[in-house]
Protein backbone atom coordinates (compact mmCIF):
# COMPACT_ATOMS: atom_id res chain seq x y z
CA UNK A 1 0.00 0.00 0.00
CA UNK A 2 1.43 3.36 -1.05
CA UNK A 3 1.83 6.07 1.61
CA UNK A 4 -0.69 8.42 -0.03
CA UNK A 5 -3.30 5.64 -0.23
CA UNK A 6 -2.76 4.80 3.44
CA UNK A 7 -2.98 8.46 4.37
CA UNK A 8 -6.28 8.92 2.51
CA UNK A 9 -7.67 5.69 3.97
CA UNK A 10 -6.84 6.78 7.52
CA UNK A 11 -8.36 10.22 6.90
CA UNK A 12 -11.60 8.68 5.61
CA UNK A 13 -11.82 6.36 8.59
CA UNK A 14 -11.20 9.21 11.00
CA UNK A 15 -13.87 11.34 9.33
CA UNK A 16 -16.21 8.30 9.35
CA UNK A 17 -16.64 8.39 5.58
CA UNK A 18 -17.37 5.02 3.96
CA UNK A 19 -14.62 4.00 1.54
CA UNK A 20 -13.76 0.89 -0.46
CA UNK A 21 -10.14 -0.07 -1.11
CA UNK A 22 -9.80 -1.87 -4.44
CA UNK A 23 -6.56 -3.86 -4.90
CA UNK A 24 -5.07 -5.54 -7.93
CA UNK A 25 -3.95 -8.83 -6.38
CA UNK A 26 -1.16 -9.29 -8.92
CA UNK A 27 0.50 -5.87 -8.94
CA UNK A 28 -0.65 -4.46 -5.61
CA UNK A 29 -1.91 -1.27 -7.30
CA UNK A 30 -4.83 0.22 -5.42
CA UNK A 31 -7.66 2.73 -5.66
CA UNK A 32 -10.03 4.21 -3.08
CA UNK A 33 -13.68 4.43 -4.05
CA UNK A 34 -15.78 6.93 -2.14
CA UNK A 35 -19.50 7.56 -2.60
CA UNK A 36 -18.70 10.49 -4.88
CA UNK A 37 -15.05 10.15 -5.92
CA UNK A 38 -12.28 7.74 -6.89
CA UNK A 39 -8.55 8.15 -6.25
CA UNK A 40 -5.38 6.10 -6.53
CA UNK A 41 -3.00 4.59 -9.07
CA UNK A 42 -5.23 1.66 -10.08
CA UNK A 43 -7.42 2.68 -13.03
CA UNK A 44 -10.95 1.39 -12.52
CA UNK A 45 -13.67 0.48 -14.95
CA UNK A 46 -17.04 2.11 -14.28
CA UNK A 47 -18.43 -1.39 -13.64
CA UNK A 48 -15.93 -1.94 -10.82
CA UNK A 49 -16.62 1.48 -9.30
CA UNK A 50 -20.33 0.64 -9.25
CA UNK A 51 -19.58 -2.77 -7.71
CA UNK A 52 -17.38 -1.16 -5.05
CA UNK A 53 -20.15 1.26 -4.10
CA UNK A 54 -22.62 -1.63 -3.93
CA UNK A 55 -20.16 -3.44 -1.63
CA UNK A 56 -20.12 -0.37 0.65
CA UNK A 57 -23.90 -0.32 0.75
CA UNK A 58 -24.09 -4.06 1.50
CA UNK A 59 -21.16 -3.84 3.95
CA UNK A 60 -19.58 -6.81 2.22
CA UNK A 61 -15.96 -7.14 1.08
CA UNK A 62 -15.17 -9.59 -1.72
CA UNK A 63 -13.25 -10.52 -4.85
CA UNK A 64 -14.04 -8.90 -8.17
CA UNK A 65 -12.90 -9.59 -11.69
CA UNK A 66 -12.00 -6.92 -14.22
CA UNK A 67 -11.70 -8.71 -17.57
CA UNK A 68 -9.55 -11.46 -16.12
CA UNK A 69 -7.66 -9.26 -13.66
CA UNK A 70 -8.19 -10.41 -10.07
CA UNK A 71 -9.26 -7.60 -7.76
CA UNK A 72 -10.30 -7.42 -4.14
CA UNK A 73 -12.78 -4.89 -2.79
CA UNK A 74 -12.23 -4.17 0.90
CA UNK A 75 -15.05 -2.30 2.59
CA UNK A 76 -14.21 0.24 5.28
CA UNK A 77 -17.50 1.43 6.72
CA UNK A 78 -17.76 3.60 9.82
CA UNK A 79 -18.73 1.79 13.03
CA UNK A 80 -22.33 0.68 13.52
CA UNK A 81 -24.23 2.75 16.06
CA UNK A 82 -26.29 1.94 19.09
CA UNK A 83 -28.68 4.59 20.35
CA UNK A 84 -29.72 3.95 23.94
CA UNK A 85 -32.66 5.91 25.30
CA UNK A 86 -32.44 6.07 29.08
CA UNK A 87 -29.15 6.50 30.92
CA UNK A 88 -30.21 3.87 33.46
CA UNK A 89 -28.17 1.23 35.25
CA UNK A 90 -28.54 -1.36 32.44
CA UNK A 91 -27.14 1.20 30.01
CA UNK A 92 -23.77 1.12 31.78
CA UNK A 93 -22.86 -2.54 31.07
CA UNK A 94 -24.62 -2.28 27.69
CA UNK A 95 -22.30 0.56 26.66
CA UNK A 96 -19.25 -1.59 27.48
CA UNK A 97 -20.58 -4.58 25.51
CA UNK A 98 -21.59 -2.41 22.56
CA UNK A 99 -18.19 -0.72 22.38
CA UNK A 100 -16.39 -4.06 22.62
CA UNK A 101 -18.59 -5.30 19.78
CA UNK A 102 -17.51 -2.33 17.65
CA UNK A 103 -20.50 -0.01 18.03
CA UNK A 104 -20.35 3.70 18.55
CA UNK A 105 -22.79 4.52 21.33
CA UNK A 106 -25.09 7.51 21.78
CA UNK A 107 -27.10 7.86 24.98
CA UNK A 108 -30.24 9.96 24.99
CA UNK A 109 -31.77 11.06 28.28
CA UNK A 110 -33.23 14.50 28.91
CA UNK A 111 -33.13 13.90 32.67
CA UNK A 112 -29.83 15.63 33.40
CA UNK A 113 -29.08 13.65 36.57
CA UNK A 114 -28.84 10.36 34.68
CA UNK A 115 -26.71 11.00 31.60
CA UNK A 116 -23.62 12.26 33.34
CA UNK A 117 -20.04 12.14 32.16
CA UNK A 118 -19.05 10.22 35.31
CA UNK A 119 -21.49 7.43 34.62
CA UNK A 120 -20.74 7.25 30.90
CA UNK A 121 -17.16 8.16 30.07
CA UNK A 122 -16.34 8.23 26.37
CA UNK A 123 -19.95 8.11 25.15
CA UNK A 124 -21.85 10.76 23.20
CA UNK A 125 -24.61 12.06 25.48
CA UNK A 126 -27.72 13.89 24.37
CA UNK A 127 -30.13 15.65 26.71
CA UNK A 128 -32.57 16.44 23.92
CA UNK A 129 -36.07 14.99 23.98
CA UNK A 130 -35.82 11.50 22.42
CA UNK A 131 -37.82 12.23 19.24
CA UNK A 132 -35.76 15.26 18.27
CA UNK A 133 -32.54 13.54 19.33
CA UNK A 134 -33.29 10.53 17.11
CA UNK A 135 -34.32 12.72 14.20
CA UNK A 136 -31.05 14.57 14.42
CA UNK A 137 -29.08 11.32 14.58
CA UNK A 138 -30.54 10.22 11.22
CA UNK A 139 -31.18 6.60 12.13
CA UNK A 140 -29.93 4.43 9.24
CA UNK A 141 -29.75 0.69 8.52
CA UNK A 142 -26.50 0.40 10.50
CA UNK A 143 -28.13 1.71 13.69
CA UNK A 144 -29.75 -0.17 16.58
CA UNK A 145 -32.16 1.63 18.92
CA UNK A 146 -32.80 0.42 22.46
CA UNK A 147 -35.21 2.14 24.85
CA UNK A 148 -34.58 1.47 28.52
CA UNK A 149 -36.57 4.08 30.47
CA UNK A 150 -39.86 2.08 30.44
CA UNK A 151 -41.44 5.49 30.86
CA UNK A 152 -43.91 6.13 28.01
CA UNK A 153 -43.22 9.84 27.92
CA UNK A 154 -39.57 9.14 27.06
CA UNK A 155 -39.67 5.76 25.27
CA UNK A 156 -42.69 6.46 23.05
CA UNK A 157 -41.27 9.55 21.29
CA UNK A 158 -38.11 7.55 20.54
CA UNK A 159 -40.19 4.69 19.12
CA UNK A 160 -42.21 7.13 16.99
CA UNK A 161 -39.01 7.95 15.11
CA UNK A 162 -37.33 4.52 15.31
CA UNK A 163 -40.30 2.55 13.95
CA UNK A 164 -40.42 4.65 10.80
CA UNK A 165 -36.64 4.63 10.34
CA UNK A 166 -34.32 2.08 8.70
CA UNK A 167 -32.95 0.95 12.09
CA UNK A 168 -31.90 -2.70 11.81
CA UNK A 169 -32.98 -3.32 15.41
CA UNK A 170 -35.47 -1.73 17.78
CA UNK A 171 -35.84 -3.07 21.31
CA UNK A 172 -37.78 -1.83 24.33
CA UNK A 173 -37.37 -2.73 27.98
CA UNK A 174 -40.51 -3.57 29.92
CA UNK A 175 -42.63 -6.52 30.98
CA UNK A 176 -45.20 -8.15 28.70
CA UNK A 177 -47.85 -6.06 30.44
CA UNK A 178 -45.90 -2.84 29.92
CA UNK A 179 -45.37 -3.79 26.30
CA UNK A 180 -49.06 -4.64 25.87
CA UNK A 181 -49.99 -1.12 26.91
CA UNK A 182 -47.24 0.27 24.67
CA UNK A 183 -48.67 -1.60 21.68
CA UNK A 184 -52.15 -0.19 22.42
CA UNK A 185 -50.83 3.38 22.63
CA UNK A 186 -48.86 3.05 19.40
CA UNK A 187 -51.86 1.54 17.60
CA UNK A 188 -54.06 4.41 18.84
CA UNK A 189 -51.49 6.83 17.46
CA UNK A 190 -51.77 5.27 14.00
CA UNK A 191 -48.74 2.99 13.89
CA UNK A 192 -49.35 -0.09 11.77
CA UNK A 193 -49.09 -3.65 12.99
CA UNK A 194 -45.95 -4.10 10.87
CA UNK A 195 -44.31 -1.01 12.38
CA UNK A 196 -45.19 -2.01 15.94
CA UNK A 197 -44.04 -5.57 15.19
CA UNK A 198 -40.48 -4.30 14.70
CA UNK A 199 -40.13 -3.82 18.44
CA UNK A 200 -38.26 -6.58 20.25
CA UNK A 201 -40.05 -6.74 23.59
CA UNK A 202 -39.57 -7.85 26.24
CA UNK A 203 -36.09 -6.83 25.13
CA UNK A 204 -33.21 -9.32 24.81
CA UNK A 205 -32.83 -13.04 24.31
CA UNK A 206 -34.55 -15.21 26.89
CA UNK A 207 -31.63 -16.28 29.10
CA UNK A 208 -33.35 -15.63 32.44
CA UNK A 209 -31.20 -12.54 32.97
CA UNK A 210 -31.61 -10.81 36.32
CA UNK A 211 -28.83 -8.31 37.00
CA UNK A 212 -28.27 -5.21 34.84
CA UNK A 213 -25.15 -6.80 33.33
CA UNK A 214 -27.02 -10.00 32.48
CA UNK A 215 -29.85 -8.06 30.87
CA UNK A 216 -27.28 -6.08 28.88
CA UNK A 217 -25.77 -9.37 27.65
CA UNK A 218 -29.19 -10.61 26.54
CA UNK A 219 -29.79 -7.36 24.64
CA UNK A 220 -26.36 -7.40 22.98
CA UNK A 221 -26.89 -11.05 22.03
CA UNK A 222 -30.26 -10.28 20.46
CA UNK A 223 -28.90 -7.33 18.49
CA UNK A 224 -26.08 -9.57 17.22
CA UNK A 225 -28.58 -12.26 16.26
CA UNK A 226 -30.69 -9.79 14.29
CA UNK A 227 -27.61 -8.27 12.63
CA UNK A 228 -26.14 -11.60 11.58
CA UNK A 229 -29.33 -13.42 10.58
CA UNK A 230 -29.91 -12.93 6.87
CA UNK B 1 -27.59 18.14 20.11
CA UNK B 2 -25.74 18.69 23.35
CA UNK B 3 -22.87 16.28 23.39
CA UNK B 4 -19.54 16.06 25.01
CA UNK B 5 -16.33 16.58 23.11
CA UNK B 6 -14.89 13.22 24.01
CA UNK B 7 -14.56 11.06 20.94
CA UNK B 8 -15.00 7.40 21.50
CA UNK B 9 -11.76 5.58 20.86
CA UNK B 10 -12.27 2.66 18.55
CA UNK B 11 -10.92 -0.51 20.04
CA UNK B 12 -7.42 -1.71 19.31
CA UNK B 13 -8.48 -5.02 17.83
CA UNK B 14 -10.43 -3.26 15.08
CA UNK B 15 -7.73 -0.70 14.35
CA UNK B 16 -5.53 -2.78 12.07
CA UNK B 17 -4.70 -0.12 9.47
CA UNK B 18 -4.19 2.53 12.14
CA UNK B 19 -1.77 0.28 14.00
CA UNK B 20 0.04 -0.60 10.75
CA UNK B 21 0.46 3.11 9.99
CA UNK B 22 1.74 3.80 13.50
CA UNK B 23 4.36 1.05 13.19
CA UNK B 24 5.37 2.32 9.75
CA UNK B 25 5.77 5.84 11.18
CA UNK B 26 8.41 4.52 13.57
CA UNK B 27 10.41 3.30 10.57
CA UNK B 28 9.57 -0.38 10.86
CA UNK B 29 8.75 -2.67 7.93
CA UNK B 30 5.08 -3.59 8.01
CA UNK B 31 2.79 -5.90 6.03
CA UNK B 32 -0.99 -6.27 6.02
CA UNK B 33 -2.71 -9.61 5.41
CA UNK B 34 -6.36 -9.69 4.32
CA UNK B 35 -8.78 -12.62 4.04
CA UNK B 36 -10.04 -12.32 0.47
CA UNK B 37 -12.18 -15.45 0.22
CA UNK B 38 -13.35 -18.31 2.39
CA UNK B 39 -14.99 -21.70 1.92
CA UNK B 40 -16.69 -23.83 4.50
CA UNK B 41 -16.34 -23.16 8.19
CA UNK B 42 -13.42 -20.75 8.18
CA UNK B 43 -13.19 -18.79 11.41
CA UNK B 44 -12.81 -15.20 10.15
CA UNK B 45 -14.90 -13.62 7.41
CA UNK B 46 -13.73 -12.08 4.14
CA UNK B 47 -12.18 -8.68 4.79
CA UNK B 48 -10.61 -9.64 8.14
CA UNK B 49 -7.12 -8.22 8.50
CA UNK B 50 -3.88 -8.86 10.31
CA UNK B 51 -1.00 -6.38 10.42
CA UNK B 52 2.48 -7.54 11.30
CA UNK B 53 5.72 -5.65 11.78
CA UNK B 54 9.31 -6.74 11.22
CA UNK B 55 9.61 -7.86 14.85
CA UNK B 56 6.63 -10.17 14.52
CA UNK B 57 4.20 -7.97 16.46
CA UNK B 58 0.62 -8.61 15.34
CA UNK B 59 -2.74 -6.86 15.51
CA UNK B 60 -5.99 -8.31 14.18
CA UNK B 61 -6.41 -11.85 12.82
CA UNK B 62 -7.08 -13.85 9.66
CA UNK B 63 -8.10 -17.09 11.38
CA UNK B 64 -8.60 -18.42 14.87
CA UNK B 65 -4.85 -18.65 15.32
CA UNK B 66 -4.40 -21.60 12.95
CA UNK B 67 -2.50 -19.91 10.12
CA UNK B 68 -1.19 -16.70 11.66
CA UNK B 69 2.29 -18.20 12.10
CA UNK B 70 2.56 -19.09 8.43
CA UNK B 71 1.14 -15.73 7.36
CA UNK B 72 3.72 -13.90 9.48
CA UNK B 73 6.45 -15.99 7.84
CA UNK B 74 5.23 -15.02 4.35
CA UNK B 75 4.75 -11.42 5.47
CA UNK B 76 8.48 -11.20 6.21
CA UNK B 77 9.21 -12.12 2.59
CA UNK B 78 6.71 -9.52 1.40
CA UNK B 79 8.41 -6.90 3.59
CA UNK B 80 11.75 -7.77 1.96
CA UNK B 81 10.85 -7.80 -1.73
CA UNK B 82 7.67 -5.71 -1.74
CA UNK B 83 5.80 -8.18 -3.95
CA UNK B 84 2.26 -8.91 -2.80
CA UNK B 85 1.46 -12.60 -2.31
CA UNK B 86 -1.72 -14.63 -2.52
CA UNK B 87 -1.72 -17.49 0.00
CA UNK B 88 -4.00 -20.51 0.09
CA UNK B 89 -4.76 -22.42 3.26
CA UNK B 90 -6.81 -25.59 3.37
CA UNK B 91 -7.70 -28.37 5.72
CA UNK B 92 -4.92 -29.49 8.06
CA UNK B 93 -3.27 -32.72 7.05
CA UNK B 94 -2.17 -33.90 10.47
CA UNK B 95 0.08 -36.61 9.07
CA UNK B 96 2.08 -34.11 7.07
CA UNK B 97 2.19 -31.49 9.86
CA UNK B 98 1.02 -28.89 7.39
CA UNK B 99 -0.27 -25.54 8.45
CA UNK B 100 -3.99 -25.38 7.88
CA UNK B 101 -7.39 -25.01 9.38
CA UNK B 102 -8.40 -27.67 11.86
CA UNK B 103 -12.03 -26.64 11.34
CA UNK B 104 -12.02 -27.98 7.79
CA UNK B 105 -12.44 -24.62 6.06
CA UNK B 106 -10.30 -22.94 3.44
CA UNK B 107 -9.11 -19.36 3.18
CA UNK B 108 -7.25 -17.23 0.69
CA UNK B 109 -5.09 -14.52 2.24
CA UNK B 110 -3.49 -11.63 0.37
CA UNK B 111 -0.38 -10.05 1.87
CA UNK B 112 0.89 -6.62 0.87
CA UNK B 113 3.70 -4.41 2.10
CA UNK B 114 2.92 -1.03 3.64
CA UNK B 115 5.24 1.30 1.72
Amino acid sequence: MRPDTLKSLLAARKAKHPVALVSNLQTGDQALVYRDAVEGDLGLDEVIVTAARAALRDDKSGRADDNGTALFVQVFNPPKRMVIVGAVHIAQPLVTLAQTSGYEVVIVDPRGAFATRDRFPGVTLSEDWPDSALEELKIDNRTAVVTLTHDPKLDDPALHVALRSEAFYVGSLGSRKTHGRRVERLADEGYTEAEIGKIHAPVGLAINAKSPAEIAISIMAQITQVLRTE
Amino acid sequence: MSKSAIDQQALDHDDVVEKAAAWRDTGKSVAIATVISTWGSSPRPTGSQLAVDEDGNMVGSVSGGCIEGAVVHEARQVMLDGKPRLLDFGVTDEMAWEVGLACGGKVEVWVERVE
